[in-house]
């Protein structure tokens, strides 16, 4: 399934519009897919946390917002119980100020509530290096003392760097490096798939 | 996307995206200042020396918060206690300051144009934090910061510059940064402290300050600055407050304005005591703000 498709891409905090010519590789994941997967990881965080009463979920900036906005539909569409919602914006913990050539965007922080105590689900689209999930844990410790943190990222596709693993993966995806993976969501492009694309001929583009 | 100067020494020429870039970071940041923890480790083993060459309470304290909150390193250098003292010269000084490598200077000095000159003899960062009557450009943003933050834009609004214009290098970063933002910019004083010429930037000159308090969304109030001689524009204190400084009663006149004060207020002299501590006015909001934004400038000036 190579085909070349003309892809608008845009980002929450980005208004204007880069065309990006994509390589596809494969669909690892469809609409319904994506409906099932999130379905089961939200099954798996109540299970293992017997109960949701003392979960909140927190999205990484700006892919995992999306992601954990319909996790947390979701948990509580099963449990019933008031579970807070928090995006988390991980910029001003990056370890790679010194190394990009591009100045990364930063925005807001949103986590309202209290974090002391509860189990927080973090949640990324993406696991890859473990860098961005290290400068989230450092984040979140900023803003308490949570009773524990869970991992939650939609696909893993090897490649640590740091002794990170996730707690609950939507699927595992051995990539090579001439890979990325490609989350598309409604909100933002217009279709829920998850991409395997090919980036060997093209500027590799920064991922986490 | 980055700001397109690697120093910011005034307003003067900075493109709008540059301006609204520094304030949407100063967002991100106002919201740190709010945590528990108020500290990002951001520009971690960077180092900032603050050189101090003029008096200074909330500008040099906010920048040396706003550098301990992103985690740099800080040193502070005062004229007084200084080998200027023993007869070294400026550059001599920085030349010096420099060889310790520091990364960026925030540098305040009695004369125009210092922190330019800094910029040719120091491969650091130079960010302007007053320099004699020149520009002052973070005390600008933060202002145009809190503008933003009250009334939800910029663009559009009337403003009025009310106070000692030829002494003040707030006024005239403020100039500079309103006009680019789109708001419409008059100027109010007693005839003796406005520059002559000063319409050529752009702005509206006038006398009258009943007309300012009505047609205006927002007055930026100097301050009288005593120990810059503005004694000798004035005949006395008491005649500048009955004339131009800002009342209760007067501000009947405009009961949705904006007031905005740079501080330190000499109260009873710009402003009443009532108005410095009334509704009307966002001056410990601007003082926050300012912590803010000056993080936004260091962020965006060093990691650039």
């Amino acid at each position: 399934m190579k085909n070349k498709i003309i892809n608008k891409e845009t980002s929450a905090t980005q208004v204007n519009e880069v065309f990006l010519y994509m390589d596809i590789k494969a669909t690892i994941i469809d609409q319904m897919g994506l409906e099932r997967t999130i379905t089961r990881l939200a099954h798996e965080i109540i299970e293992r946390n017997t109960g949701a009463n003392n979960l909140v979920v927190v999205g990484m900036r700006t892919r995992g917002e999306f992601l954990a906005k319909r996790l947390h539909k979701k948990i509580k569409e099963i449990d019933d119980s008031t579970v807070s919602l928090g995006v988390l914006d991980v910029t001003l913990y990056r370890d790679d100020f010194r190394t990009r050539l591009k100045q990364p965007e930063v925005s807001v922080t949103d986590i309202t509530f209290d974090i002391n105590d509860r189990d927080v689900i973090l949640v990324d689209d993406v696991l890859y290096t473990g860098r961005t999930t290290r400068a989230a844990l450092d984040a979140l410790m900023d803003l308490g003392r949570p009773a524990t943190i869970q991992l939650c990222v939609l696909i893993d596709r090897g490649h640590r760097e740091l002794p990170i693993r996730a707690d609950f993966v939507g699927k595992n995806i051995p990539t090579s490096i001439n890979e990325e993976i490609k989350l598309k969501i409604s909100e933002v492009d217009g279709e829920d798939a998850v991409y395997l694309i090919d980036i060997s001929k093209e500027n590799k583009q920064e991922e986490s | 996307m980055p700001l397109s100067s690697r120093h910011l020494l005034g307003l003067h020429g900075v493109p709008k995206e540059d301006i609204q870039l520094i304030l949407d970071t100063a967002t991100t940041f106002r919201e740190v200042l709010d945590r528990p923890i108020k500290k990002v480790p951001t520009l971690q083993g960077k180092t900032i020396v603050n050189l101090f060459f003029e008096s200074s309470t909330r500008t040099r304290i906010s920048f040396e918060l706003a550098q301990k909150r992103l985690s740099a390193d800080t040193i502070n250098f005062a004229k007084s206690g200084s080998s200027t003292g023993k007869g070294e010269t400026f550059k001599d000084t920085v030349k010096n300051i420099e060889a310790m490598k520091v990364d960026m200077i925030v540098v305040r000095h009695e004369s125009a144009g210092v922190p330019q000159f800094l910029t040719r003899i120091s491969d650091a960062n130079i960010i302007n934090a007053g320099d004699g009557r020149h520009e002052h450009p973070t005390q600008a943003l933060l202002d145009l910061y809190s503008i933003r933050e009250k009334l939800k834009k910029i663009d559009g609004l009337k403003v009025c510059i009310v106070g000692d214009i030829g002494h003040s290098r707030v006024a005239l970063s403020n100039i500079y940064g309103l006009l680019t933002m789109g708001a419409k910019v008059s100027v109010c004083g007693p005839p003796t402290m406005i520059p002559r010429s000063i319409e050529s930037l752009g702005v509206e000159v006038h006398h009258d300050i009943d007309r300012a308090i009505r047609e205006n969304d927002v007055l930026n109030v100097l301050r009288i600055q005593l120990e810059r001689e503005a004694g000798s524009s004035i005949p006395t204190l008491r005649e500048y407050h009955k004339y131009f400084g800002i009342t209760r009663e007067r501000l009947q006149q405009n009961e949705d304005i904006l007031i905005l004060h740079p501080g330190p207020i000499n109260r009873g002299v710009e402003l009443s005591s009532e108005v410095a501590d009334g509704p009307f006015q966002i001056i410990l909001n601007q003082v926050t703000n300012g912590v803010a934004v000056r993080m936004a400038v260091l962020y965006l000036l060093g990691t650039l």
